[in-house]
């Protein structure tokens, strides 16, 4: 009933033995002390448990920690640098007030990375879409949704009057 | 959640050897949204899951040049059909149905088969492949057999499938020319919602472009399992499409839908919300056939 699984967590090869029941979400948590990633509903409701697993965003309280093995995982610990310097997401949440209680915005954070990461232009709507399944049960998202698009590259208008 | 001993197959004859050994005790995971639910809430204690993740052919998602025919692995999850540049041009439906599944977390871990196989009333997967005449391949002990997508449920939660068989792929034949499709799933809110109602048009007209050669008009959440509103379809066939006609279809859809009251909406709004939706769904084919000339 256990196995041992291999793969790389925020860069980090990681080796551990897991039960074949637990969920990824326990093991960062319970078992690897990176309580940044939470636990809300725990049924892939709310996305609080949201990381990045082969640059796609998925419920960690879904997923399976030996389905891990062999995967490239990033959770919110992974993402300032070493120095403390926010990634750019991060710094975006905190300066337009993307942050009330903190409980979702781990969650927000890592699925706006893995949208940005995919479509570093996403409008509007592709966020809206991107973060529906992430709940936040204080905001209005509006501050939320303006953060992620103030982290997004800038836009460079073509201002020359040269047509391609 | 209970322990249990997870398998990862490569082959689908070595998972089925595996389920015939403990049949009564284990259980074929997906992606996980719906059985890690399940366990974790005690509904289901299996003490094996196989999963069918290892399985390289189950995650295929191509077309045939030559034949024209599309073919789905039951692995294939729900962001890869939304992804899909094929799915969005050639199969709006079904474009329309799994981008709005879940979130897309959840979009990211599901899968077209473990959808099927859920056999909610609500599964929005199943509708387009339903109007798109979609033939599902099952393969168990007794070998392998083909079934039509509408014929998979019997009631809520239940499919036909046997103990030990699984879903590998959808197959869909090429649509005939001057063909459009749509879906909506219309619930009450834009994010992490269940369709108060899930309705799929499917239109193929003539050369002259208004004359109904084929019609497919699908149903979610209309009754304890998808359905085809046969009385419509029948009704719109041979008949000049525009949007009399259309609104005709859309009553005749309400009529013969199953809809009853239940948390989340009432009977009598399912039934509005039918004839409305058949006929925005059916003008929006329209519009796509003569889009594409």
């Amino acid at each position: 009933m256990t196995t041992k699984i291999s793969f790389l967590l925020n860069g980090d090869k990681i080796s551990y033995t897991v039960k074949d029941h637990w969920t990824l979400l326990h093991l960062l948590r319970e078992k690897m002390g990176l309580i940044g990633t939470k636990e809300g509903c725990g049924n892939g409701e709310c996305g609080a448990c949201t990381v990045i697993v082969d640059k796609l965003a998925i419920n960690s309280c879904l997923y399976l920690a030996v389905e891990a093995d062999g995967k490239t995982i990033e959770t919110i610990e992974g993402l300032a640098s070493t120095d403390g310097t926010l990634h750019p997401i991060q710094q975006s949440f905190v300066d337009n007030g993307g942050i009330q209680c903190g409980f979702c915005t781990p969650g927000m954070i890592m699925s706006s990375k893995a949208l940005l990461d995919e479509n570093p232009k996403a409008n509007l709507e592709e966020i809206k879409h991107a973060l529906a399944g992430n709940i936040c049960r204080c905001t209005g998202y509006i501050q939320i949704f303006e953060s992620v698009e103030a982290a997004k590259e800038p836009v460079v208008e073509n201002k020359g009057g040269q047509n391609e | 959640m209970k322990p249990f001993k997870y398998l990862s197959p490569t082959t689908v004859e070595e998972a089925i050897a595996f389920h015939v050994r403990h049949s009564q005790t284990s259980k074929y995971i997906g992606g996980g949204t719906d059985v890690i639910v399940k366990v974790k809430g005690g509904f289901l204690e299996p003490d094996y899951l196989i999963s069918l993740k290892k399985i390289e052919a189950l995650s295929e998602l191509h077309k045939n040049e030559a034949t024209g025919e599309l073919s789905i692995g039951a692995m294939v999850t729900h962001a890869t059909l939304e992804k899909s540049l094929m799915i969005q041009k050639e199969y709006p439906i079904i474009y329309d149905a799994v981008s709005n599944i879940g979130s897309l977390q959840v979009r990211n871990m599901g899968t077209i088969g473990g959808n099927l196989i859920n056999a909610v009333p609500s599964a929005d997967g199943a509708i387009p492949l339903i109007a798109l005449d979609g033939v599902a391949l099952l393969h168990g002990p007794d070998g392998e057999r083909s079934v039509e997508v509408k014929d998979l449920f019997i009631e809520p939660y239940k499919t036909i499938l046997k103990s030990g068989e699984i879903l590998k792929k959808i197959t869909i034949q090429p649509q005939a020319p001057h063909t459009g499709s749509a879906y909506i799933k219309f619930g009450r809110r834009a994010a992490m919602e269940l369709p108060l109602i899930g309705i799929g048009v499917l239109l193929t007209v003539n050369d002259d472009l208004v004359t109904c050669a084929k019609a497919r008009i699908c149903l979610g959440v209309a009754a304890p399992t998808p359905m085809r509103a046969l009385d419509a379809e029948i009704f719109l066939v041979g008949k000049k499409i525009d949007e009399k006609t259309l609104i005709e279809a859309g009553k005749i859809a309400a009529d013969e839908s199953k809809v009853r009251d239940s948390v989340r909406g009432r009977a009598w709004h399912r039934k509005e919300m039918i004839r409305v939706q058949v006929r925005r769904m059916g003008l929006k084919c329209l519009q796509m056939i003569r889009n594409n000339g």
